[in-house]
């Protein structure tokens, strides 16, 4: 039954690893604008234009 | 034909004419702010949104303040040998597409690296390499693609705040403690006599006691520190009960474990104060994009160009201009000092300072006050007085202004906190001297006991749920209050003062009355060619007003300062200005604002302008008749006073010509005499009554331009919902007041058990959390059913 301590210890562990990333996450500013990100993820990625076709003449060879 | 729009900014674009790539544009402005864009693959900007665009002003001259080292060094965040971060308030930001064109700027000039928005300040934080790009030609990029930053004397020195995020660390603490000892606290509630746990009984206690450590002396110490100034200054605030519980509840366990009588209450203790610190964080709902403690400063530009003896142009701080200096105020530009004007034709708009909307003409020779806006052509002036001695910023330094309002207010909850308190130790007491009498082992137990119990978590969240929640309602409607004691106050007023340039009437807008002979549609026309070619705004209004007609080629025009303008046509002549001016003297001097016309030397009549007051005023006012004492306090002079008595129910108070002061000498007059006063004001001229009085409320046309100092930013458009919003208020108390009678039940069936001495931490943990929980249930229903009735008004209207 010993095992509880060891359960015990990494069950610990985890929760202390996440409020770390809780607290680097706020530190790094990421509760300051909770607005924004929110749109800026479904801006579309652009696409990519089409590059001058040079590039694959000269790797021909 | 369907109407045509500005594809850049929206605006009606029918006659304009202006078409490129197929799309029609209001103006030349909008059309380049196109053509930069679609240059630089950024058409995307018109993808997320229509017509998201705005048309760029012209900025020449207006950022060479940029050029002085020492003010851009004040405004940067960042700055090291060839990179500089910016943080610049944008007030156009709105939709998403601004939010993608700012941080696709680097697109536009490569020497940016990279833009991040906060669409809630309506910032972009801008890192750029310095030796591609100055912070001038930046601001410049910025103003030409139609974001012009706003920079003001406030950003001064401000690059580096710091955000205060204690109260977040706190809730994560707390809220990962609760989290913890509630895992390692149910297998004592289930199966008491079980012989593992039996066990780990010690292990598992400690554990408690260790995540409870932090809760206590770091989430909790803002309730400890609260509660002893509260004791210090004799007031018995709502914390001190809250300390006593959260303390007794800490030592009491401590106790239990450590001569293992039980497992203590750590849960409980841990739940409390994550749920009150959830209630400080719902409360503190903030504006982040308004800023409710303006000051001159924010009016007021950052440089400014000063003439040196040499005749050179250069840029100074506005700090650094001394008496004697020579300045260049240019075309819309603010005076920042008080001043004597040197060259130059002088028309200045005093509305931030007095009120008053009409512009005024000065000639050299003539004193200029700090505050005024030149809106003609560029004038020299000479300094009298330095920033901090000018007339304007002396306002400031009347003691109204470093009244923290909100300390000084007693909320409802610290009214009902101090009986609350007593009765509770009362209690306390009495059932404890019981137990001592009967059975003295159980004595120590009850009293802890009914200390915990009571602990007054559903009274404490009561408020901020409520608060916070009509907070927010208000926001939709566009009526922003800064804080949370705003709404407690404005629940108890009795009396309302209004300002009226700007407050009760619409800013910009005025009707036109003609009285006199009819004008031949020939001298219409020649009227309205000759008013084309006049700036001055009311000049500007008439011509709007007058019906359409050709414009015929005109000679010999004239403008004469501060009397009118003249002009020929043909063999006519017309006279258009003050009565005075025309050759009409039949009258003294008159308080309304007119225009006079005279054809051929011949009278003909005049224009009178009124103000137009906003839609819905007298219904407003009627509205809040009944209840309230009405006054209007107006810096203008009483020509408008028989419209308002024919406007206004008969009851209202009407005082005219009130300089800033008398204003606020008013208030306090009438506070003394044991009124609550509501000030509703729009300029600076407001500022020192809108302080003084209990609740401040400052009306503006656009949230994000200026607003004085304040306690709520009321949008104008929503004037008229001003009874509304009284009237939640008021609803928001009595539904305070219920939840206390809904958390007071709570109490006594908690101080049931405690007082006989049978509390259990099973029972304590449920019944915590219950009452809190259905608190914030019952105000949230009960306050978003205030909300919807508000709501439905507005769709209704």
């Amino acid at each position: 039954m010993s095992v509880i301590y060891i359960l015990l210890t990494i069950s610990i562990i985890v929760a202390i690893g996440f409020f770390i990333a809780f607290i680097v996450a706020v530190k790094s500013g990421q509760f300051d604008d909770s607005y924004t990100p929110s749109v800026r993820m479904l801006f579309e990625d652009e696409l990519v234009k089409e590059k001058p076709k040079k590039s694959i003449l000269t790797k021909k060879d | 034909m369907e109407p045509k729009t500005c594809f850049h900014c929206g605006l009606d674009a029918a006659d304009s004419e202006i078409i490129y790539d197929e799309k029609s544009f209001c103006c030349q402005g909008c059309k380049t702010v196109y053509e930069i864009f679609s240059d630089n693959d950024l058409t995307s900007y018109y993808e997320l949104q229509n017509a998201p665009g705005t048309t760029p002003k012209d900025v020449e001259g207006k950022y060479n303040f940029l050029d002085n080292a020492k003010i851009v060094e004040s405004l940067l965040e960042f700055n090291d040998d060839n990179t500089q971060i910016v943080s610049l308030y944008i007030p156009h930001i709105h939709c998403s597409s601004c939010i993608w064109v700012l941080e696709n700027l680097n697109k536009l000039n490569p020497a940016i690296s990279s833009s991040m928005v906060n669409f809630g300040k309506k910032t972009v934080r801008i890192t750029y390499n310095t030796n591609q790009i100055s912070l001038k030609a930046l601001v410049q990029l910025l103003s030409r693609i139609g974001y012009e930053p706003f920079i003001s004397l406030d950003d001064y020195s401000v690059g580096k705040k710091n955000i205060d995020r204690s109260l977040i660390y706190k809730l994560g603490v707390a809220g990962f403690a609760f989290g913890n000892i509630m895992f390692l606290s149910f297998p004592e509630y289930f199966q008491v006599d079980e012989f593992w746990l039996e066990q780990f009984k010690p292990l598992f206690r400690w554990l408690m006691f260790s995540f409870s450590l932090p809760v206590v002396f770091y989430s909790a110490q803002d309730y400890f520190i609260s509660a002893y100034k509260g004791l210090k200054s004799g007031i018995l605030n709502i914390d001190v009960p809250i300390a006593l519980g959260a303390a007794v509840l800490f030592i009491r366990s401590t106790a239990e474990i450590i001569l293992d009588l039980g497992t203590g209450f750590f849960d409980s203790l841990a739940g409390l104060i994550f749920f009150l610190l959830l209630g400080k964080f719902f409360q503190q709902k903030t504006y982040s994009f308004l800023s409710f403690e303006r000051d001159y400063k924010s009016y007021f530009p950052i440089g400014i160009t000063k003439i040196t003896a040499e005749g050179d142009e250069i840029s100074i701080q506005v700090y650094d201009i001394k008496k004697g200096d020579r300045l260049l105020i240019r075309n819309e530009e603010l005076i920042p000092v008080d001043c004597i004007l040197i060259n130059g034709r002088a028309r200045i708009d005093y509305s931030f300072v007095t009120g008053e909307s009409e512009a005024v003409s000065k000639q050299s020779g003539n004193k200029l006050y700090a505050g005024g806006k030149q809106v003609e052509g560029s004038i020299e002036v000479d300094v009298l007085k330095s920033v901090e001695q000018s007339y304007l910023t002396q306002l400031w330094s009347n003691d109204v202004f470093n009244i923290n309002k909100e300390d000084a207010f007693t909320t409802l909850t610290n009214t009902i906190s101090k009986r609350f308190t007593l009765a509770i130790l009362s209690i306390a007491i009495i059932a404890t001297a019981y137990w001592l009498v009967n059975d003295s082992s159980k004595a120590m137990n009850v009293f802890t006991a009914v200390l915990i119990i009571a602990c007054p978590c559903a009274i404490a969240l009561a408020a901020p749920f409520t608060l916070g929640n009509i907070l927010r309602i208000f926001g939709k409607q566009k009526f922003y209050a800064k804080n949370a004691s705003v709404i407690e106050q404005l629940a108890q007023i009795n009396t309302i003062i209004f300002d009226k340039t700007g407050t009760i009437t619409a800013n910009k807008e005025t009707s036109i009355e003609y009285e006199g002979a009819q004008l031949s549609s020939d001298e219409e026309v020649f009227l309205k060619s000759t008013l084309r070619n006049s700036n001055h705004p009311l000049s500007r209004s008439l011509y709007t007003l007058l019906n359409e007609h050709d414009i015929v080629t005109i000679e010999n025009y004239q403008e004469h300062i501060g009397k009118g303008i003249s002009a020929q046509h043909n063999k006519d002549s017309i006279k258009i200005g003050s009565g005075a001016f025309v050759g009409h003297t039949s009258e003294g001097k008159s308080l309304i604002t007119a225009v006079h016309v005279s054809t051929n030397n011949k009278y003909k009549g005049r224009f009178t302008f009124y103000n137009r007051y906003r839609k819905g005023l007298s219904k407003l006012f009627n509205q809040l008749k009944p209840s309230y004492d009405l006054v209007i306090l107006s810096g203008d002079n009483s020509g408008e006073e028989k419209n308002l008595t024919k406007l206004l129910p008969a009851k209202t108070k009407l005082l005219f010509n009130q300089k800033p002061e008398d204003k606020l000498e008013y208030i306090k007059h009438h506070q003394n005499s044991g009124a609550k006063v509501l000030m509703i004001g729009d300029g600076l001229n407001d500022a020192g009554a809108i302080a003084q009085s209990d609740v401040g409320v400052a009306i503006s046309e656009n949230v994000n331009v200026f607003s004085p100092a304040c306690d709520a930013i009321l949008d104008a458009s929503n004037f008229t919902l001003l009874y509304d919003f009284i009237k939640a208020s008021k609803s928001a108390i009595k539904i305070i007041k219920w939840s206390f009678v809904l958390s007071l039940i709570y109490n006594c069936i908690g101080l049931y058990f405690a007082v006989t001495g049978q509390l259990l931490p099973v029972i304590a943990a449920i019944l915590m959390p219950l009452s809190s929980i259905s608190i914030v249930v019952f105000t949230t229903l009960c306050t978003n059913f205030v909300g919807k009735k508000i709501h439905d008004k507005v769709e209704k209207t």
